[in-house]
């Protein structure tokens, strides 16, 4: 037991390193939710928010496998309304007309990486300073 | 033992009736469809147009396919090839000198019989109930065994990144991604507008003429009984949809 104070301050010292990351994260304060850009026109979302907010993906794979494999084009929400089916037309189009102010702030908070817009076309935003 | 065997004997009875009706339903699968899309293009008219390509921009520009110039990677929807390339097997003697060497428009034949569908292993293209072939390229793995099957070479392949090679993407309609196969869709996003597809809008000639082929009174239809019209290798069986009036 020659070595005690040796394995058991590696052993220590390995620990601290293996923990840093957990340790460093509870000890910084955590990063400013992102500041999302809220639809100027639309009101009301195809869903409730909560629900979006944690499970749009799944509505959006729904979607494209209606629109595609179905050809079934329209939806209709929990109101009644009637919505085209389209990331691009609807989703950005219509309502989160700034792609980059507001699916990609909260996919970069998340560290998200998303492939949809390596086909998908973004509608470009609409110029600043034009009627929002 | 007796009620065994009778009991036994009207279940292999029941059986065996159960298996020839599954028989005459799987023959009755192989009936003519109630919508069947198709295309009638009138070659010459087609021809004295000489070096048009309203139908290809038209095609091209709506559904955002890449102008790659280098033919390793080019991807096409539509295109021209001369007359005898594009019906190889027409008797090149019978041939009459107003079509021999002459452009004609050729694309997907959107076949009834299609043998792209059947090897894909994905399930990522098939044909829908009006007979309109299309691929779900979320769905597409890139194995390129319906670019082989294709007997008209219809089928193009994305080897590189097609984005920058579009000029002004158009937001109607997704460019692809490197790694699937594309072809043309005979517009189906057009056509759930009410719309006619873009190369049958864009013809100055009027050469092109769309429609339901199962319906008598449909115009292409019409010119179909009217004149003379051939199709892309129909001996191999695909029975194209496309038919060329010369």
């Amino acid at each position: 037991m020659r070595d005690r104070a040796v394995i058991l301050g590696g052993l220590a010292l390995f620990l601290a390193a293996v923990t840093w990351p957990a340790w460093r994260t509870l000890a910084s304060t955590p990063p400013p939710p992102p500041d999302l850009q809220r639809p100027a026109g639309a009101t009301r979302c195809v869903a409730p928010a909560a629900f979006m907010r944690a499970s749009h993906m799944t509505l959006l794979v729904e979607w494209r496998d209606r629109v595609v494999r179905d050809g079934v084009r329209t939806y209709v929400d929990a109101d009644g309304r009637e919505v085209a089916m389209s990331l691009s037309e609807t989703c950005v189009g219509a309502c989160h007309t700034d792609k980059a102010k507001f699916c990609d702030r909260c996919h970069d908070y998340a560290r998200v990486t998303v492939t949809c817009w390596n086909c998908h076309v973004a509608p470009p935003p609409p110029a600043p300073g034009g009627a929002r | 033992m007796s009620a065994g065997r009778r009991v036994f004997l009207r279940m292999a009875g029941r059986a065996a009736v159960a298996t020839a009706a599954g028989a005459a339903l799987g023959c009755a699968a192989g009936l003519p469809r109630r919508h069947r899309l198709g295309i009638a293009i009138d070659v010459r008219r087609c021809i004295a147009a000489g070096g048009c390509r309203a139908c290809i921009d038209a095609c091209h520009r709506a559904h955002n396919v890449p102008d790659i110039r280098d033919v390793r990677h080019e991807v096409k929807w539509i295109w021209k090839e001369p007359f005898e390339r594009a019906f190889a097997a027409e008797d090149a003697e019978t041939i009459t000198s107003a079509l021999r060497g002459q452009p004609v428009p050729v694309f997907c034949n959107h076949c009834d019989n299609p043998p792209c569908v059947r090897v894909c292993p994905a399930r990522a293209t098939w044909a829908r109930d009006d007979g309109l072939v299309t691929i779900d390229a979320h769905r597409c793995i890139g194995c390129r065994y319906c670019v082989a099957a294709c007997p008209y070479g219809s089928r193009s392949f994305n080897w590189i990144d097609p984005r920058p090679f579009v000029a002004e993407p158009m937001v109607r309609y997704p460019t692809r991604t490197r790694g699937v196969v594309e072809k043309c869709n005979l517009c189906e996003e057009r056509l759930a507008d009410g719309k006619l597809p873009a190369c049958v809008e864009a013809c100055p000639e009027r050469a092109m003429v769309f429609g339901d082929l199962a319906d008598p009174a449909s115009d292409v239809r019409r010119v179909i009984d009217e004149r003379y019209a051939i199709r892309r290798k129909p001996e191999l069986g695909t029975r194209p949809q496309l038919f060329y009036v010369i």
